[in-house]
């Protein structure tokens, strides 16, 4: 699906001979395992508020880095300066750390098979490439869409933002993997603040439209209605600013995918990792529950439940064509019938389990990173022919309808946590009745999809995503999508957040 | 190869705007991370960026274009400087624009970039491979992570301004877990060069806490009298901190906001007489003394780079008395331009306890590791939730008498400053969550009577 040309800035730096230099010196030097990878990432903000510019900056990363596996332990070293002589050091260097490490290494590096590909071209699917658009245009863009919500009733201040990156590798192994891999994602958002001229407190809402796997082409429109989002906005926060506050018990919830999406993301997709799971993430991101002998028998939900991963789903953010260790990405499950049945992988780990192939999710935010396991594109299926958002929301009695994102918590073994939102709808016998406020919902991640009554059929699904899931010691970001229909869950606990802060 | 030196200069010739700053950094990492008693992954890293502000003035206001690539060589300056002011003819005029810094070249700018190596973890890594071992044999599974860091800036204005700074960045974490998984401890310290660092003694902590956890007491939601540990404490100041930005605030969108307009600077936040404060010079935080930004923001402004950063006390005995400034929030809000310094320190009027005197004054009560995921939940109050991590010990008489379930909390810090019972001894804190990102800052333990403990977390 290639939709576009491989960037010729990318293209003029010498990968081959960079990597024969690395490769060559580091096969010399006894390294069993070797791969070499060069990067150059873009990364553009704008930002604006009251229509006016609050921030404009541009970020180019380029360098590469050598991996190396040598006598079972991992070595790594990255540099900037792109001559084969630096090439060759860098390569020596991360023999020197593997060496280095092996004293304190007990587990033996051992990497899942997986086929050659030789000069391989993999290109994200997009039609106009964020960085051919010139500044202004877009500066111009934001300033237009700040004007339309500033002139709205009731709004104080407007902040938009849009994040532009485009992501070019390049990588090369000793078995003769050599890609070449383009993607581009764009990020814009908008947002409201309501301030009470007496006083009375504040509030804000923001755009739903989620970060992509697209081009320019994305804020004309493909993918998203923008224009009807804008209009919406200022009257939907006034609204809320003058609903009731929830009374805090058990309801029902209608929960979109706009929504839906982070709790995906962090009770599914980061529960689902493998090295979490084996305790490579102890220290930092926490472990998981589902734990690896659990494969298979742990009841993750209910029967509806059927989730995915992937790094293969167009416009997706984690999609790409090969991974940071080579692999050839994929699409497999990871929940079935409500039943734990898959993880991520890389290629290390897949050989450490005795899993087969590795489903290519090793990952590095930057050339001077080792590349992890990273989320894959983690999706709750729709049901084929399943009911629309009318019928999910005409099966409840007493619950509310959440929509969007906005704050996120959940603990180091993907048990217990608590989302807001950006809107609440109360729902009463089948309908429903007006916006409320200052509603967070908790629950315990088994609990929560147990009681995951109806997922919502095709036409209710949504791709929602981020740009920024942190993971990884050193730190390191990955984008990462997350498709879901509506969903219907029964007695969930919602608090009051104002009562919450003892107000 | 060129110097960092070199390429400000170069850039700075190449200018034809009317203004330009220019930034160098050069910056070399080590880090060593290991799990389940053996290495995982490591590696060392050397970058080095360039950032060029060209200002162009017009009838309207100045406007700024900012391009930072990394690995640039002398090649490769013009061509940034030409993207940098390509982008500042683009665009509108910057809301923050003020004229830029003048001066001259400070003693030691020809001084060459600071680095770090592998080398740095030379006596840590044989003490890892000691402890990896005597865990094994014990039943303890280690976890952890060392990293250091040593980034030094050059700073150039074309009106003179010379300016460097070297920050060496250093933290290690310890976790210990028993190997069926029941009973997790942490421990964590920063450090600027490793030389401080003494792994057996982290390890000792981490045993401590683990020999603790023995005895398992399951406990309900509800309000607890707490001991919160300096890192814990570190976690929910940096969180204050970062929220408390001077243009937010004025327009209402903050708990540092006057109701009707206006900052609360100058209100008092609480009774209690504690100090929240900042200073470049603290011993063993030292931190820069002047501004270097690649983007402008609500913090921090590209035109202020340069800015002097001297000691400021965010809170005085109580009182809020400045918030996080640029120079363009201190004209919107007529207070001081006191820009973000990266360290801080919070005291109480005593201060002269350690938590292991606290703990033996206790009761009845609680004691926590560190907090966890904690993310805002209602920018009115500052309330934020969270998860305890890795261990919470009940004290009974001045002991600790076994480990309780975690939970989710949902406080504000800005509120816990009004309900503290006890401040302790302030001391060098790792955040564990933010630490990451702000690593300097000394903290007490504080003691809170009804903390806020919403649900039970399974996680252990």
């Amino acid at each position: 699906m290639v939709s576009a040309p491989i960037d010729d800035r990318f293209l003029a730096l010498p990968r081959h001979e960079l990597a024969d230099a690395a490769l060559a010196r580091a096969s010399q030097l006894g390294a069993r395992h070797a791969d070499f990878r060069l990067e150059l990432l873009r990364h553009q903000a704008l930002r604006l508020h009251d229509g006016r510019l609050e921030s404009s900056s541009e970020g180019e990363t380029s360098g590469f880095a050598v991996r190396v596996v040598v006598d079972g332990s991992w070595g790594f070293a990255a540099g900037v300066e792109l001559t084969t002589a630096e090439a060759a050091r860098v390569a020596a260097q991360a023999v020197e750390v593997a060496r280095v490490s092996r004293a304190i290494n007990s587990e033996p590096v051992e990497l899942a098979d997986e086929a050659v590909y030789q000069n391989a071209t993999w290109v994200s699917s997009y039609e106009l490439n964020p960085f051919d658009v010139p500044d202004a245009d877009k500066e111009e863009r934001l300033r237009e869409w700040s004007a339309r919500l500033l002139a709205a009733d009731g709004i104080s201040h407007v902040d938009a933002h849009l994040l532009s990156v485009q992501e070019n590798k390049f990588y090369a192994d000793l078995v003769g993997t050599t890609t070449v891999q383009q993607r581009v994602r764009v990020a814009p958002e908008l947002t409201v603040l309501w301030v009470d001229p007496d006083g009375g407190g504040f509030d804000t809402m923001r755009t739903l439209g989620p970060a992509a796997g697209r081009g320019y082409e994305y804020l004309d429109g493909a993918g998203w209605d923008w224009d009807r989002e804008l209009e919406e906005l200022p009257s939907l926060l006034l609204e809320k600013s003058r609903a009731p506050s929830v009374e805090p018990g058990t309801y029902d919830l209608v929960v979109d995918p706009s929504n839906l999406w982070l709790t995906i993301h962090e009770s599914i997709g980061h529960a689902t990792e493998l090295d979490r799971a084996l305790g490579y993430e102890a220290n930092y991101a926490g472990t998981s529950f589902a734990t690896f002998d659990r494969l298979g028998s742990l009841r993750y939900g209910s029967a509806v439940m059927h989730v995915t991963g992937d790094r293969t789903t167009e416009h997706g953010l984690a999609t790409i064509g090969y991974d940071d260790d080579g692999v050839a990405t994929q699409e497999w499950d990871l929940v079935r019938d409500g039943v734990l049945v898959g993880y991520q992988l890389d290629r290390r780990m897949a050989a450490l389990k005795d899993l087969g192939r590795s489903n290519g999710c090793a990952f590095a935010d930057a050339p001077y990173h080792f590349p992890i396991q990273r989320m894959a594109n983690v999706s709750l299926q729709p049901a084929p022919g399943g009911p629309s958002v009318e019928e999910l929301i005409g099966g409840v009695e007493r619950g509310i309808y959440v929509l969007g994102d906005k704050s996120w918590s959940i603990d180091m073994q993907r048990y217990n946590f608590q989302f807001t939102g950006q809107r609440f709808y109360r729902i009463r016998n089948g309908r429903l009745d007006g916006m409320l406020r200052d509603v967070a919902y908790q629950a315990t991640t088994t609990d929560f999809w147990g009681s995951m009554e109806a997922v919502g059929g095709p036409e209710t699904y949504v791709l929602g995503g981020s740009f920024t899931c942190g993971k990884g010691q050193p730190g390191q970001g990955a984008p990462v999508s997350h498709g879901s229909p509506t969903a219907l869950f029964r007695g969930v606990r919602i608090l009051n957040t104002v009562k919450e802060a003892g107000r | 190869m060129t110097t960092p030196q070199e390429l400000v200069e170069r850039a700075l010739d190449y200018s034809r705007t009317d203004a330009c700053v220019v930034l160098a950094q050069e910056a070399s990492t080590a880090n060593l991370r290991w799990a389940n008693n053996t290495l995982t992954t490591n590696g060392v890293a050397r970058t080095r960026d360039l950032t060029v502000i060209a200002v162009v003035h017009g009838p309207e206001g100045s406007s700024a274009g900012v391009v930072t690539r990394s690995g640039v060589t002398l090649d490769g300056v013009e061509d940034t400087v030409r993207a940098a002011e390509a982008r500042a003819m683009s665009l509108p005029p910057s809301e923050d624009a003020a004229p830029l810094l003048a001066g001259d070249p400070a003693a030691g700018f020809n001084e060459p970039p600071a680095d770090t190596s592998i080398q740095v973890f030379s006596s840590l890594a044989p003490s890892l491979g000691e402890l990896f071992e005597a865990a094994s044999a014990a039943g303890r599974i280690l976890y952890g992570y060392a990293e250091h860091d040593v980034t030094t800036t050059y700073l150039g204005t074309s009106d003179g301004l010379r300016l460097r700074h070297a920050q060496p960045t250093g933290k290690i974490e310890l976790t210990g877990r028993s190997t069926d998984g029941t009973r997790s401890a942490w421990t964590g310290r920063s450090t600027r060069d490793f030389t401080d660092v003494d792994a057996h003694a982290l390890e000792a902590a981490v045993v401590q806490r683990l020999e603790w956890s023995k005895r398992r007491i399951e406990l309900p939601a509800g309000r607890y009298e707490t001991i919160l540990p300096p890192s814990a404490v570190g976690d929910l100041m940096t969180y204050l901190y970062w929220t408390a930005v001077a243009l937010d605030a004025y327009e209402g969108r903050t708990v540092f906001s006057r109701p009707g307009g206006g900052t609360r600077t100058g209100e008092r936040l609480t009774d209690v007489r504690v100090n929240l404060r900042s200073d470049p010079t603290l011993p063993g935080l030292e931190c820069a003394p002047f501004l270097a930004t690649g983007a402008s923001s609500r913090h921090a402004s590209v035109f202020d780079n340069g800015l002097r950063i001297g000691p400021t006390d965010w809170v005085r005995d109580g009182l809020l008395t400045a918030l996080v400034q640029t120079r363009h929030s201190a004209r919107v809000t007529g207070l001081e331009p006191t820009p973000f310094v990266d360290n801080l320190v919070l005291e109480g009027p005593d201060g002269e306890r350690g938590i292991d005197d606290m703990v033996a004054a206790t009761r009845q009560g609680l004691l926590l590791t560190c907090l966890w995921y904690i993310r805002e939940v209602d920018p009115q109050t500052l309330l934020l939730t969270g998860l305890t991590r890795d261990g919470v010990f009940k004290v009974e008489d001045g002991e600790v008498v076994g480990v309780v379930n975690n939970f989710r909390f949902n406080e504000s810090p800005v509120d816990l400053l009004a309900r503290l019972a006890e401040i302790g001894r302030a001391e060098p804190a790792l955040p564990r969550e933010f630490g990451d990102y702000f690593s300097r800052c000394a903290m007490p333990p504080i003691r809170v009577g009804d903390f806020n403990m919403s649900s039970v977390s399974q996680a252990s």
